[in-house]
C-alpha cells in the first residue's frame, strides 16, 4: 500500500470511529455539545484527504473534476450553511428532513455513477455478454441497486415531507386507490431493479430512477402531519443505509460504517417513536388518523367548554403549589417558549414547583419540545419524560396545557373506538384544575375530539399562545 | 477493498452500534440526536466525491458533481442544525449565560 493511501485508510478508520464516539456523546446532554464537534472535526478530515486520493488525483479529468468538487462543495455547502443558519427552531424538522434528503439523493447519484461506467465498460465487451452484474460484480450490483432504490425514495420523499412541514404542500390525495398504485409502482421499481442487473441498458437505468422518484413523492403524500416525525426519522434510517450499501459499492470502509450505524440507529428511533404514538410504522404508510374513517366523538354529547380570562387563570396558578406544563405543537406554531418561560420564573419566585411534562411525540419530531424549551433558557432539568411526571398529576393543582391536544386525549384510554386509542398520554386529567390555552375550539391534528376540553376542572383560555402567555404574566405580575 | 464476509461482519458490529447508541437516549435527545445521526451520514459526501473524482464521460462528470453537491449539504447542513440544537442545552446551574 502506498504511503499517501494508508494515510487516506486511516483518516477513513480514525472518522468512523470519532462518529460513532460522537453519537454516543449526543446521547447525553452534558456531552451532547462536544459529540457534534468531534463529529464535525472527523468530517473535515474525512473530506480534506479525500482530495489526495490516487484514483482523484490520477483519473484522466483530475484537474477540471477536481476544480468541479470544489465548486460543489462551495455551492450546496454555502446554501446549507446559510439555510441552516437561518432557519427558526420551530422549523427544524422540515430542514433536518431536506438535508437529510439530500443525502439520500447523493447516495443515489453515486450509485448512477457508478452504473452507467458499468453499462459503458460493459458495451465494451467484445463477447457482447457482459452485464452490469459482470460489470460490478454480483455483490457491488446487488448492494449498489438496492441502495440506488432507497436513497432515491429518500430523496423525493423527504423532500415532500419538507414542503408538507414547511406549508408549502397541503394534499393528502393526489389519485383515487393511492396505495395500490403505489404498490403497482414499486413492484415495477424492483422488475426494473432486477433487469439492470442482468443487462446493461442506459434506458433501463433512466427509467428505474424515474420511477423510484415518483414511489418517494407517492408513498410519503397520503401521509398525515402528525406522522410526520415517524416518516422523517424512517427517511434518515434509509439514507444511512443507502450511504453504507454505496460504501460498499465504493469500497470506502467509513461509509459503511457510518452509515450502517445510522441505519440501524434510525430504525429504533423510528420504533421508538412509532410506539410512542400507538402506531406501527406500516400503519403510518397505509392509513391516515383524521384523514378518512371518522371515530370521531359527537362534540355535542361532550357538554360545553367552560371559559376562563386571563385574569382568573393567572391568579389561580399564581397560589398553586405545583404546576406542570405541557407544551404541544401550537406552543412552536405562537412562539410562545420565551413568555412560558418568564412566567415560569414569576411562578417559581413565588414558591410554586413548576415542572415540564413532554410527550414523547409532543410537536413534530421527538424532542421537538425540549429543543424549543431549551432555546428559551428552561434548564432541562425541569422537563420531564412521560413515565417520569404521570405519577404527578394528581398531586398538581394546575396543568396548563399550551397547544397540546391529542396526547393529553383521555379517550385513549377509555374510548376504545377512538382512533387514539392505545396512545400513552399525559395524564393532565387527574389534576386538580387543567387550564388549556388553545387557538379555537377544533379538533386536534388527529381530528379527533378530546373530552378532556369538556372536563368539569377544565378551563378553556382562548388566543393565541403568545398573547395568552404574556396576559398570565401580566395577571400574575399585578399580584405583586 | 472489503469484500463479501469481512464486509458482511462490518454490517453486522455496525447494526448492533447503532442500536446500542440508540437504546439509552433520553428522549430529550432524540431531536439532536435524529439530526446528528443525519450529519454523520453525511460522510456520502467523501463516496460523492470519488464519484465525481474518477467521471470521465460529461453524463458523470454532472451526476457527480450533483452528488457532490447534494452531500455538502447534507454534511453541511446537518452539522449546522445539530450544532444549534445542542448549543442551547444546559442544567439550570449555569442558566445566567447566554
Amino acid at each position: 500500500m502506498e504511503s499517501i493511501d494508508l494515510i487516506i485508510q486511516a483518516s477513513y478508520f480514525l472518522a468512523a470511529v470519532i462518529f460513532i464516539l460522537g453519537l454516543k456523546q449526543m446521547s447525553s446532554p452534558i456531552t451532547a455539545r462536544r459529540g457534534i464537534v468531534w463529529a464535525g472535526a472527523a468530517m473535515v478530515l474525512a473530506t480534506l484527504v479525500t482530495f489526495a486520493a490516487p484514483e482523484i488525483i490520477g483519473s484522466s479529468l483530475a484537474t477540471i473534476n477536481i476544480g468541479l468538487i470544489v465548486l460543489a462543495i462551495l455551492i450546496g455547502g454555502l446554501f446549507a450553511w446559510v439555510t441552516g443558519k437561518r432557519v427558526a427552531m420551530t422549523d427544524m424538522p422540515q430542514m433536518i428532513a431536506m438535508y437529510n434528503g439530500m443525502g439520500g439523493g447523493a447516495a443515489a447519484a453515486i450509485a448512477a455513477v457508478e452504473l452507467i461506467k458499468a453499462v459503458n465498460e460493459a458495451g465494451h465487451d467484445p463477447s457482447g455478454s457482459a452485464t452490469v452484474a459482470t460489470a460490478l460484480g454480483g455483490d457491488v450490483a446487488i448492494l449498489g441497486i438496492i441502495g440506488a432504490i432507497i436513497g432515491t425514495v429518500s430523496f423525493s420523499g423527504s423532500i415532500i415531507a419538507w414542503a408538507k412541514l414547511d406549508g408549502r404542500l397541503k394534499r393528502n390525495k393526489l389519485l383515487p386507490a393511492q396505495h395500490v398504485i403505489n404498490a403497482v409502482i414499486a413492484l415495477a421499481t424492483v422488475v426494473i431493479a432486477i433487469g439492470i442487473y442482468f443487462n446493461a441498458d442506459l434506458n433501463q437505468i433512466i427509467l428505474f430512477y424515474v420511477l423510484a422518484l415518483v414511489l418517494g413523492i407517492f408513498i410519503t403524500i397520503p401521509v398525515g402531519g402528525a406522522d410526520m416525525p415517524v416518516i422523517i426519522s424512517l427517511f434518515n434510517a434509509l439514507t444511512g443505509l443507502a450511504v453504507g450499501f454505496e460504501g460498499y459499492v465504493l469500497g470506502n470502509a467509513a461509509m459503511i460504517i457510518a452509515g450502517i450505524v445510522v441505519g440501524s440507529a434510525g430504525s429504533l428511533l423510528t420504533h421508538l417513536m412509532a410506539v410512542a404514538m400507538n402506531r406501527s410504522v406500516a400503519n403510518v404508510f397505509f392509513a391516515g388518523v383524521g384523514t378518512d374513517s371518522g371515530g370521531s366523538i359527537d362534540s355535542s354529547a361532550l357538554g360545553e367548554m367552560k371559559e376562563i380570562q386571563a385574569q382568573d387563570a393567572g391568579i389561580l396558578m399564581a397560589f398553586a403549589s405545583q404546576v406542570i406544563i405541557i407544551p404541544g405543537y401550537g406552543m412552536a406554531v405562537a412562539q410562545a417558549q420565551h413568555k412560558i418561560w418568564e412566567m415560569t420564573q414569576l411562578l417559581t419566585e413565588r414558591g410554586a414547583s413548576v415542572k415540564f411534562a413532554i410527550h414523547p411525540v409532543a410537536g413534530r419530531m421527538p424532542g421537538h419540545m425540549n429543543v424549543l424549551l431549551a432555546e428559551a433558557g428552561v434548564p432541562y432539568d425541569m422537563i420531564y419524560d412521560m413515565e417520569d411526571i404521570n405519577a404527578d398529576f394528581k398531586n398538581t393543582t394546575v396543568s396548563l396545557i399550551i397547544g397540546a391536544n391529542d396526547v393529553v386525549n383521555p379517550s385513549a384510554k377509555s374510548d376504545s373506538s377512538s382512533p387514539l386509542y392505545g396512545m400513552p398520554i399525559l395524564d393532565a386529567n387527574e389534576s386538580e384544575n387543567v387550564i388549556v390555552i388553545k387557538r379555537g375550539r377544533g379538533a386536534g391534528f388527529s381530528g379527533v375530539e378530546n373530552p378532556l376540553f369538556f372536563g368539569d376542572n377544565t378551563k378553556m383560555l382562548f388566543g393565541d399562545g403568545q398573547k395568552a402567555a404574556n396576559e398570565l404574566i401580566g395577571a400574575i405580575k399585578e399580584l405583586g | 477493498m472489503i469484500e463479501g464476509i469481512a464486509a458482511l461482519y462490518i454490517f453486522m458490529l455496525a447494526g448492533f452500534t447503532g442500536f446500542e447508541i440508540i437504546s439509552r437516549v433520553p428522549v430529550i435527545l432524540h431531536t439532536p440526536l435524529m439530526s446528528g445521526s443525519n450529519f454523520v451520514h453525511g460522510i456520502v459526501l467523501v463516496g460523492a466525491m470519488f464519484a465525481l473524482g474518477i467521471a470521465d464521460t460529461p453524463a458523470e462528470q454532472i451526476i457527480g458533481f450533483i452528488a457532490v453537491l447534494l452531500g455538502a449539504g447534507n454534511a453541511v447542513g446537518g452539522y449546522v442544525v445539530t450544532e444549534r440544537m445542542l448549543e442551547m442545552f444546559r442544567p439550570s446551574s449555569d442558566k445566567g449565560e447566554g
